[in-house]
């Protein structure tokens, strides 16, 4: 994770070309070296083209439009699926985690980095890290056991206030997307503080220093040296944290009803999200045909955070290139 | 830097003489309601992780109590009764996760290798841009890829081992990063040096460069394990549960925590939930020694 900020690895490092004598050993630990490299690359592309190879035959078999339907039907002879009420839940549930996660991170990470007492910032951003080390399992149960019943009275009142509103419409769904996302946005949290914070870190002192000669209090020195400095570092961050509250199975899988058969576009209607369909759907993985169904909706589910990822990546490879 | 982060604020109260200090009031109030702010999303942050620490400890010490729980599995325990331990989802864990870091720590130690002291140009940055990618990957995505691999290809059972080849796909971008970043700090000129007295490249790198680097790296594969240990999705396709004891990676169901917690989960009963807060406590135990050593390592260590 603190790689990404990190210096790119082609122009940094030492050469000793000159060392590399063409000896056996040379030569086996350049190949072991290069071929690491290679495998990891190909890794990637297996991944896609596996996916792809065992989902094409169910969607050449699929009798619904796999981007438009609703409908989830995979038992054998007929098979009628779609991934359009998939992709919302998967879509909205993050887009609300990324909502209540990126303020609290860049508050966080200013925390750490701007207000709190140099001595004190390095075990508090550890205290922050230990919420990424908790596995997501435990924030299912926490969630479902203990966090709902707390969540509920929230929920009541912003369906009493803006149930008018297509997005807060009052349903009677225990496991609500708006928990989940809750949930969620707990999860990503320590991600989006550890990338912020490292380039907060790296703001140059004489920004700093120049706005607090101008006469600039403490948050003026934040808001016009450090956000400016670090906004392509949160921006990237997000984008992971995104990419994190997409992919996210089991958490996601236990908070949500499965309320097949009915839509809404309400937050606090059930559903499920791609990830939480395969979950589901992953005892009835017997024929071919049924299993690809599932695996075209991992395949989507993979281009998805594949391009997230990547939106990721070359924003902050931009702020490498302006800021060196 | 101390000076920036030290530095006392400004008065808040407007001078009478118009000096360089006078502060207008509403720069003032935004100032301070900003402080608050920042420091309330610092403790709105912990409040979760207090929170989830204390419900999973306070609901589940009880059984850890009992050696029982270090000693049997679930063998012909139903929901309805008490008693039986966890050894056998903790074996497995244990098990899957050792068989994980086998396969992916020399691929990602000789990953990172690569990217530091060999890649240069197009390859390089395609490997990098991979390991970034490979970070991202959810692991239900990872678990399908060798579902597809395993089940559907090759024909065979879902087991053990084909959850370690799923975890070693979330592991190796853990160890590349950390890896890289540990190769990166180690000093030029202690290359140069062995260079200088002739050491050929892969010397020099074996002898000098990863020993030099070694606890780095060691607390990549900590945190990686700990990452791994954890995972959820990998286990629901590819390592269905079994309540008895199972040593074999390439032979029946195979029991692993997080399915341990998922299948006392699904029950409504009391000794069920008991069993259900003691394992999720049994997994964040393991996984919080696994990172508290990592950082033990990483402080007692550093690359000088």
């Amino acid at each position: 994770m603190t790689s990404i900020t990190g210096h790119s690895e082609a122009d940094a490092g030492p050469s000793g070309d000159m060392a590399a004598t063409g000896r056996v050993g040379d030569r086996i630990f350049s190949a072991l070296a290069t071929g690491s490299g290679v495998f990891v690359v190909t890794l990637i592309g297996l991944v896609a083209a596996f996916l792809l190879a065992q989902a094409v035959p169910s969607l050449m078999d699929n009798k619904a439009s796999f981007l438009t339907s609703r409908e989830w039907q995979v038992s054998a002879g007929d098979l009628r699926f779609g991934i359009a009420d998939l992709l919302w839940v998967t879509v909205i549930s993050s887009v609300i985690a990324m909502a209540i996660a990126v303020p609290v991170a860049i508050g966080v990470a200013l925390f750490l980095t701007q207000y709190a007492p140099r001595r004190l910032a390095r075990p508090f951003a550890s205290l922050i890290d230990l919420l990424a080390a908790v596995p997501s399992i435990v924030y299912g149960i926490w969630g479902y056991f203990v966090l709902r019943d707390f969540v509920q009275p929230v929920q009541s009142f912003v369906e009493s206030a803006l149930g008018w509103f297509p997005l807060f419409a009052p349903l009677t769904v225990s496991g609500t997307i708006f928990l989940a996302s809750i949930v969620l946005a707990i999860m990503i949290l320590p991600i989006i503080t550890a990338i912020s914070r490292e380039v907060f870190d790296q703001t140059p002192a004489a920004h700093k220093e120049a706005a607090l000669a101008l006469g600039a209090t403490r948050w003026e020195m934040v808001r016009t040296a450090v956000l400016p400095f670090g906004k392509p570092g949160v921006i990237s961050a997000s984008m992971l944290g995104l990419g994190r509250a997409l992919g996210e199975t089991i958490a996601v899988t236990l908070l949500l009803s499965v309320t097949r058969g009915t839509f809404s576009w309400s937050a606090f209607a059930g559903g499920e999200t791609f990830a939480s369909r395969i979950a589901n759907g992953s005892a009835e993985f017997d024929t071919p045909l049924k299993t690809g169904a599932y695996i075209a909706a991992g395949l989507v589910l993979f281009l998805l955070t594949f391009a997230v990822n990547a939106v990721a990546r070359i924003v902050i490879e931009r702020r490498k290139a302006f800021s060196e | 830097m101390s000076t920036v982060t030290s530095s006392t604020e400004p008065s808040a109260v407007p001078s009478v003489g118009g000096g360089l200090s006078g502060l207008s009031r509403g720069r003032s109030v935004t100032n301070s309601i900003m402080t608050v702010v920042v420091y309330a999303a610092f403790l709105l942050a912990l409040v979760p992780l207090a929170w989830i620490l204390w419900t999973v400890l306070s609901r589940g010490y009880g059984l850890l109590m009992d050696q029982n729980w270090w000693l049997t599995s679930q063998r012909g325990i139903t929901p309805r009764r008490v008693g039986g331990g966890a050894y056998h989802a903790i074996l497995g864990t244990l098990v899957q996760a050792a068989v994980c870091a086998l396969i992916a720590v020399p691929i990602a130690v000789f990953t990172a290798i690569y990217l530091v002291e060999y890649g240069r140009g197009k390859l390089a940055r395609a490997v990098s841009f991979m390991v970034d990618i490979l970070t991202g990957i959810p692991s239900i995505v990872a678990a399908l890829f060798i579902y597809a691999v395993w089940v559907t290809t090759f024909g065979f059972q879902r087991v053990g081992f084909a959850v370690s080849l799923a975890l070693v796909m979330l592991m190796i971008p853990v160890v590349v990063r950390s890896t890289e970043e540990m190769l990166k700090l180690v000093p030029n000129e202690l290359r140069e040096a062995s260079y200088a007295l002739g050491v050929p490249k892969w010397k020099t790198i074996a002898r000098i460069v990863i020993p030099t680097a070694l606890s780095g790296i060691i607390t990549g594969v900590l945190l990686g394990l700990a990452r791994v240990m954890g995972e959820t999705a990998p286990l629901l396709i590819l390592g269905p549960y079994s309540a008895s004891i199972n040593t074999s990676l390439v032979d029946g169901p195979m029991a692993a925590l997080p399915t341990m917690i998922k299948d006392n989960f699904g029950q409504a009963l009391q000794p069920a939930t008991d069993r259900l807060w003691a394992s999720a406590l049994t997994l964040i135990l393991l996984v919080l020694l696994l990172n508290g050593a990592g950082r033990v390592v990483a402080r007692f260590s550093a690359v000088r």
